[in-house]
């Protein structure tokens, strides 16, 4: 039972009160790209066992959606933020770097 | 390989079991390997197998980085049926559930598949409409399945409450032969098999890097060693992303645990299996006597193996207003397994980007019961080039939105 | 035998009898007794059968580890199989029955296993997975139904269960596992520095072995008094909760904790009270003081009733004044069994002899012991038990080398062996949520790795072990560790006041090391017709784990599933690290090499009915019920369940023949809408406001036509896609204001549709100027539908509803009937229909004055059966029924709803691909049988060509399909291959096996194919 904390609302809850919605800061590809593109974004996933950014909503909450960075082997949660963002907070990105010297960036 | 009867056991009794050999060998990994095969899981196992026997290729050496069998081949609620409604699906599954009838007999090793009957019940109206549409799929593709009443499924397992308050059992999709086996012995029993053939399986063996030229693959790095090799499978379910990273391509799965749970044996109470899944939960119960239970999937990515409790929270709760006796019986333990998920939920049996790279992955929930036929195809598909049942599960069907999706019907879990 | 003893005793009250039965006899005990400890003072030692051999068994611990006396506790609702004797409370009529032997357990058939494997050990590890294989059939009809009933421990309950259940949701700084003096010091010392502190501890006890082992002063009194004083701290901070009876089952991520607290099991059917807790705990730390367990030592027939672990031995006498035998002979590999000896000795029951596994025996324990006119023979082991129920005696002889017996063997007469073979600590919450063990070689045993512990959703460890769990099986030492761990515990959860409570004195007695003994012996000809148990329970010996070794099971995982070593109700407790030692020696491996198996939760079994809590019955799933709802109900209103809802299937009426049934309702509601007026309860529609300047082109984007162009005050259908181009939903969109809409969904999907615009707005178009707002449960909504519809809304007054005033697909907002209400003119019957909103509150007003404005007219409520007959009349479609998932405007003849002026929509890029675009993918067609009264079934495929048998080649399948009573035929709607080419052909359904109906294709609108009805 993950505990996240809702960066819009700042409530820290059991992960049954959210609900999750998969990768992150895909680039949306839509009429005019081609298919490999669209497939990609349909599609294809990182799926990292390491750091991964992912999508939440506060759904039993306050109902926005925001993301995380996670690490899908240990659980650690490195940070929560809003989802009105094409990439993760600078600051995000040192602390995990950090934490995991060897992970390869976002 | 001496065989296995009662005969052999006798005799082995006299003397102490002290002249039983090895199940499967322990070689020494050579150079280089016709094919080579990464994951000692059933489907890995079962591809060796089919490999040797019905292609007659037997230089080949399956890589293990743990031990055989302990992936999901050993963590699953070894549920096997056919009765799917896509043509490509029922295929594959059928075939697999043929397989399995006489597997005991082919390996000589007592995988315990156990015909008893799978029963999925349909709790509303919707739900009753997409197993009768199923159910007419199953009869023309020459699948036996049938809609049974409420009546008669209180007679099959008369432990169930058909008239629960919320959702009352209105009817059920019937598969007589679907069943069970046992799990372990799957891995073991393919294993054996497999070895005999000729087949080399290496266990605690890690492959940390794919060698690949401008022709395609060349080889595999491993903890004990480069192995050259012809073709490569990749077969590991769960890790297939992290694998087909060391290829260098990337495939359309995501990894997310699955939770199940066993009750303490009891004395049989219950003699097929049941899925109820408007409400997400199934149930059987083992030779051993333990009531097998299988929950949800996570919705989010994750590589621990570990249980999780809101998905057998949910689970139990279904189960115990299907089957209200179970309440004072226990959990005894629970776990998870790591499941690669597609697009559509259906597996991928392909060729990949790197010409002699295939890749049999995806099965989500539902490997298990698909072990025999997704060894048999994707040993065709190995050995041929193409097989006519893996030929639908290629991964270019997600180019073209040619899914294969079973959770049409209803949320049907594998 | 074994006897209660004279006095002693410190958990029993004797002054208070307690009747029970066993196996239907009458028997008495005390209150304080365990079922266990009252059923051996009553020298009932033979208490259960084995799995597989069928073995007579008795009690070998006094607690959780108990693998062998399981029996079924209770009756009727209140029965249940499997309770282990040494957690059952012995409560005034308690009955308990043992299990799993036939006919009694005295005489039981089924050990005809135990005497055929002496004989010829056939019954080996994985024996079943060489044999039963021919003939094939066998195995279903004989092998395994034999099997089956042989396995299997208890008789499964049969009646529902007549308990109730609850869950606690709590949330603490640190959650202390377990009440022993470790537990009880973490918990003191975190609660001084200000933390919220629970501490749970299994038995109905606080004090863990402290209560035992008298030997040792704490702070100048005994240990047993020394707990008391530190409950009574404890109970009284205000800071601290605390539960006995009360077993974490189970650690998870980031500090979820689960604890299973058996409320009543010990007075059950109380008033009042569940019968367990579930406590759902979200813990800063977790201290995990959960203590260590006894192995015994694998010993030839070392499962006769009446071996036992040692400190059970001790348990029993000093816990509950029962002697477990008379004559006792004591087998160690330790200082610590001597005072099992010194316990005996104490209460009067003889000490046959000490043998110690180490060749030299120094201590002060054993000096003690010596003392005491014990007799101790270093270098000594057990060769051999004698006896069948009951032990009779040992055979005992010089061990040499690795645990085998050597040179002249002597035979000791006794009726109690007391075994140790040293002590696991209790690592199992602390491995269930990933922390790792090391292996200590010198005390024999895993420990947890302080660096390697389970970490929090922060990454830091939050967990930590103390105690005796933490390697520690000293007092002292447990005093101290106990105290630091709860010092940390509180100080990570920011709560570090310095306080530290002052430290007692510890007067315990040194021990020196073990000699670990993992098989006796390990080598020679050990295993021929005698039986070295290590998981009693599964019947597995030190034997088959050898030949799982052999055969190349060689994993410990292998191992363990191949022999069924560790799987059973007692999850290996006993037997686990004996099993991997043994391993361990086989394969010539070091123990940590080998490892250990995985630690699921839970530690101890937990019951289904803890796990399901409250949520049983009508408390099973939330219902969402209109404000009509009872009104239906009143009216004969047949329901069934629409996602969450509760919508009235049909109307069933009472006639002078009885009550219609639902096929009669629904014709009656059908005929009746047509001709008449009907009334639909609509409320559960979805209702979802969009606004905002960019909601125009917001909803271009979220719905496949074009929305922006509608006119404020108008209606248009519309589609929803999904990104893979499929459609999921479907509504009539109202442009209630210049930058307002409202979408309706269907019932089921409301909550679907607006979180999927959510997740567009929010991180797809997030600068878009729109918020959503869901609005289903605001309003209720009825469709007046039907040829005199507008008479009724006309009677009701205040709203003029002409078509002049309000035309087809259009909308008005005014005072009906006194109500303030939203009338939309749609139809979804093909009827002249206007659905009318009302707030919610005012739905059954609304309702009643419809019913009763509509009586003169002829109108009668309808359910959804009806409405979904006159849909598939009218050639609608209905989300679920026509689509699945797989299914794109275009398949559904509803290209025209797609625009192609828009740039881009959710679903356009993928709607271009190359399987999606291709010709004859299915299409909707609608189906005319040759029989009109034939009604094809729900989901019927037609074929290429019919064929005898199958395989037959399938080109479509039946959506929908009704009798009509407006036609008066059958109808259907289909998704056929190519379908829009097929006009006229005639298709063949094989619905059974020897029945084929033929359909002919056409338009799927049946009805009123111009749309006058509705647009008068």
């Amino acid at each position: 039972m993950l505990l996240l904390t809702c960066p819009h609302c700042g409530v820290s809850g059991d992960e049954t009160e959210f609900a999750p919605g998969g990768e992150a800061h895909l680039k949306r590809f839509g009429p005019g790209s081609s298919d490999g593109e669209f497939e990609t974004y349909l599609f294809y996933r990182r799926n990292p066992k390491g750091v991964h950014f992912e999508r939440w909503r506060h759904a039993f909450g306050c109902g926005k959606w925001f993301h995380a960075a996670r690490c899908t082997v240990t659980m650690e949660v490195f940070g929560t933020y809003p989802a009105d963002v094409t990439e993760p907070p600078a600051e995000l990105v040192e602390t995990i770097r950090a934490k995991r010297p060897e992970w390869e960036g976002f | 390989m001496k065989r296995y009867s009662a005969f052999a056991i006798a005799k082995e009794a006299l003397g102490y079991h002290v002249g039983w050999e090895r199940a499967w060998g322990n070689p020494e990994p050579k150079p280089e390997y016709e094919v080579v095969i990464v994951g000692a899981g059933g489907h890995g196992l079962a591809t060796a197998y089919y490999l040797a026997k019905n292609h007659g290729i037997t230089n080949v050496v399956v890589l293990e980085k743990g031990w055989l069998g302990g992936g999901n081949t050993g963590r699953n609620t070894t549920i096997i049926r056919s009765n799917y409604l896509q043509d490509p699906s029922a295929e594959i599954f059928e075939l697999s559930r043929r397989l399995y009838e006489d597997l005991s007999q082919k390996l000589n090793f007592n995988i315990m598949f156990s015909p008893r009957g799978v029963l999925m019940l349909a709790q509303t109206e919707h739900e009753l409409r997409a197993w009768e549409r199923t159910a007419h799929a199953n009869r023309l593709f020459g699948i036996e399945s049938e809609m049974v009443t409420p009546e008669r499924i209180k007679r099959i397992v008369p432990i169930i409450n058909i008239e629960g308050p919320r959702y009352p059992v209105l009817g059920g999709l019937w598969q007589a032969r679907g069943g069970t086996a046992r799990h372990d012995a799957v891995a073991w029993g393919y294993a054996r098999a497999a070895s005999d053939l000729g087949v080399d399986i290496i266990q605690q063996c890690e492959v940390t890097g794919i060698d690949r030229d401008e022709h395609g693959v060349t080889g595999v790095r491993t903890s004990r060693g480069a192995i050259r090799c012809k073709k490569l499978c990749i077969v590991v379910a769960g890790h297939s992303g992290v694998l087909a990273d060391m290829a260098g391509f990337r495939l359309p799965v995501e990894s997310v645990p699955l939770q199940a749970l066993v009750s303490e044996p009891i004395k049989p109470c219950i003699d097929c299996v049941v899925m109820a899944n408007t409400v997400h939960g199934y149930m059987s119960q083992s030779d051993k006597g333990e009531l097998v239970i299988g929950g949800g999937a996570d919705g989010y990515n994750a590589y621990t193996q570990r249980g999780s409790f809101q998905h057998v929270e949910e689970t139990v709760r279904a189960l115990t207003e299907t089957f209200p006796m179970i309440s004072r019986l226990r959990m005894l333990r629970q776990w998870g397994g790591i499941v690669d998920m597609t697009g559509d939920r259906s597996p991928i049996i392909s060729k990949t980007p790197v010409p002699g790279i295939f890749i049999n992955c995806g099965w989500g929930t539902g490997g298990f019961k698909a072990i025999p036929g997704s060894g048999w195809a994707m040993a065709g598909l190995v050995a041929k080039g193409e097989d006519p049942v893996a030929g639908p599960f290629s991964l270019d069907r997600f180019t073209e939105g040619r899914m294969i999706d079973e959770s049409v019907a209803a949320a049907v879990a594998h | 035998m074994a006897h209660r003893l004279p006095s002693g005793g410190l958990v029993i009250d004797r002054s208070k009898p307690v009747e029970f039965t066993f196996n239907g006899q009458k028997l008495k005990g005390f209150e304080g007794d365990t079922l266990a400890s009252a059923l051996l003072a009553n020298d009932q030692v033979l208490l259960g059968r084995s799995f597989k051999y069928h073995r007579p068994r008795g009690l070998i611990a006094s607690g959780a580890e108990e693998p062998n006396a399981l029996m079924g506790v209770g009756e009727g609702p209140r029965f249940e199989p499997n309770q282990r004797a040494t957690g059952v409370e012995l409560h005034q009529g308690l009955t308990a029955r043992t299990q799993n032997h036939w006919p009694s357990l005295g005489f039981d058939v089924g050990a005809l296993n135990s005497w055929i494997a002496s004989r010829a050990p056939v019954f080996s590890a994985g024996f079943y997975y060489k044999t039963f294989m021919f003939p094939r059939v066998a195995w279903k009809h004989v092998f395994e139904p034999v099997i089956r009933r042989a396995a299997g421990l208890g008789k499964p309950p049969k009646e529902a269960d007549a308990d109730e259940y609850e869950h606690f949701h709590v949330h603490c700084d640190v959650l202390v596992v377990g009440g022993g003096i470790a537990g009880l010091s973490a918990a003191r010392a975190a609660a001084a520095n200000g933390a919220r502190v629970l501490i749970c501890e299994q038995t109905p006890h606080w004090g863990g072995r402290a209560l035992v082992e008298t030997e040792t002063q704490i702070g100048g009194m005994s240990g047993a008094d020394w707990v008391r004083g530190e409950v009574t701290a404890l109970s009284g901070m205000e800071n601290v909760t605390m539960r006995t009876r009360c077993m974490t089952s189970g650690l998870y991520d980031h500090g979820y904790a689960l604890l299973y607290e058996r409320v009543a099991d010990h007075v059950p059917g109380a008033e009042g009270t569940p019968r367990h807790r579930l406590w759902r705990v979200r813990a800063g730390r977790i201290v995990v003081a959960t203590g260590a367990l006894e192995r015994p030592i694998p010993f030839a027939n070392n499962d006769v009733p009446g071996v036992m672990l040692a400190s059970a031995v001790r348990d029993y006498v000093r816990l509950w004044g029962v002697a477990p035998g008379e004559k006792a002979v004591v087998f160690t590999t330790n200082d610590d069994a001597y005072r099992t000896a010194l316990a005996l000795h104490e209460a009067g029951v003889a000490v046959a002899a000490v043998l110690d596994a180490r060749a030299e025996v120094k201590g002060e324990l054993p000096a003690r012991a010596r003392a005491a006119g014990i007799e101790v023979r270093a270098g000594y082991g057990v060769a051999k038990v004698k006896g069948g129920k009951r032990v009779k005696g040992v055979e005992i002889g010089r061990l040499t080398g690795m645990g085998q017996v050597g040179g002249r063997r002597e035979e000791l007469a006794c009726d109690l062996v007391a075994m140790s073979g040293g002590w696991s600590p209790v690592v199992h919450l602390w491995s269930h949520c990933g922390g790792k063990l090391t292996w200590d070689a010198e005390a024999a045993m895993f420990r947890p790795d302080p660096e390697r512990g389970p970490t929090g959703h922060d990454g830091a460890v939050n967990t930590l072990a103390c105690g005796a769990a933490n390697g520690y099986l000293h007092t002292d030492l447990c005093l101290s560790d106990g105290r630091v761990a709860g010092m940390s515990a509180a100080s990570a959860t920011g709560h570090s006041r310095g306080e530290m409570p002052e430290a007692p004195e510890v007067q315990a007695i040194p021990q020196a090391h073990p000699r670990p003994l993992w098989f006796m012996p390990a080598r020679g000809k050990y295993a021929h017709g005698t039986k070295h148990f290590l998981d009693y329970q599964n019947d597995v010996t030190a034997a088959d784990v050898q030949l799982a070794a052999r055969e190349g099971y060689e994993s410990v995982e292998h191992a363990k599933r191949y022999t069924t070593l560790g799987m059973a109700t007692d999850q290996g407790k006993t037997s686990n690290i004996n099993g991997l030692a043994i391993l361990a020696d086989q394969i010539g491996a070091e123990i940590p090499q080998v490892g250990t198996t995985t630690f699921r939760p839970p530690y101890t079994p937990i019951s289904f009915g803890a796990i399901t809590g409250r949520a049983r019955g009508p408390l099973f799933k939330a219902v969402r019920k209109t404000p009509m709802h009872d009104r239906h109900a009143a009216n004969g209103a047949d329901f069934e369940p629409v996602g969450d809802w509760e919508r009235p299937y049909c109307f069933r009426r009472m006639t002078p023949e009885g009550r219609e049934s639902r096929a009669q309702a629904v014709t009656r509601e059908i005929l009746n809408a047509r001709q008449k007026v009907g009334l639909l309860d609509a409320s559960t529609l979805g209702k979802i406001v969009v606004k905002g300047p960019d909601a125009g082109k917001f909803l271009d984007l979220v719905y496949t036509n074009m929305m922006s162009t509608l006119k404020p005050g108008r209606c248009r259908y519309g589609l929803m896609c999904n990104e893979n181009g499929f459609l999921f939903d479907d509504g009539v969109v109202v442009r209630t204001g210049e930058d307002e809409f409202l979408c309706h969904t269907t019932s089921g999907g409301a909550d679907r549709v607006h979180a999927h615009m959510e997740e567009w707005l929010q991180t797809e178009w997030w600068d878009f100027q729109v918020y959503t707002q869901q609005v289903t449960d605001q309003w209720a909504q009825v469709a007046v539908a039907g040829p005199n519809a507008r008479k009724v809304l006309e009677k009701l007054g205040g709203v003029d509803v002409s078509d002049a005033a309000l035309p087809f697909m259009s909308y008005v907002e005014g005072t009906l009937g006194g109500l303030p209400a939203r009338i939309f003119r749609i139809s979804f019957s093909g009827e002249l229909s206007y659905e009318v909103a009302v707030p919610a509150n005012l739905g059954l007003a609304l309702w009643e004055k419809l019913a009763e404005a509509g009586e003169e007219f002829g109108a009668m409520p309808y359910g959804t059966e009806a409405l979904h007959v006159m849909r598939a009349e009218k050639g609608f479609i209905m989300i679920g029924d026509e689509t699945d998932g797989t299914v794109t405007p275009q398949d559904l003849a509803l290209g025209w709803a797609v625009s192609k002026k828009k740039a881009d929509f959710i679903g356009k890029r993928a709607q271009e691909r190359a399987f999606l675009a291709a010709k004859g993918r299915k299409q909707l067609v609608g189906l005319a049988t040759e029989d009109p009264a034939e009604v094809l079934p729900d989901g019927a495929h037609a074929v290429k060509e019919v064929k005898a048998k199958s395989r037959m080649i399938t080109i479509g399948h039946v959506t929908s399909s009704y009798f009509s009573p407006t036609l008066g035929r059958s109808i259907a709607m289909a998704l056929i291959e190519g379908g829009s080419e097929r006009m006229g052909e005639v298709l063949s359904f094989p619905v059974a096996k020897d029945k084929v109906v033929k359909a002919t294709v056409v338009d799927p609108v049946f009805y009123d194919k111009e749309g006058e009805r509705q647009n008068v």
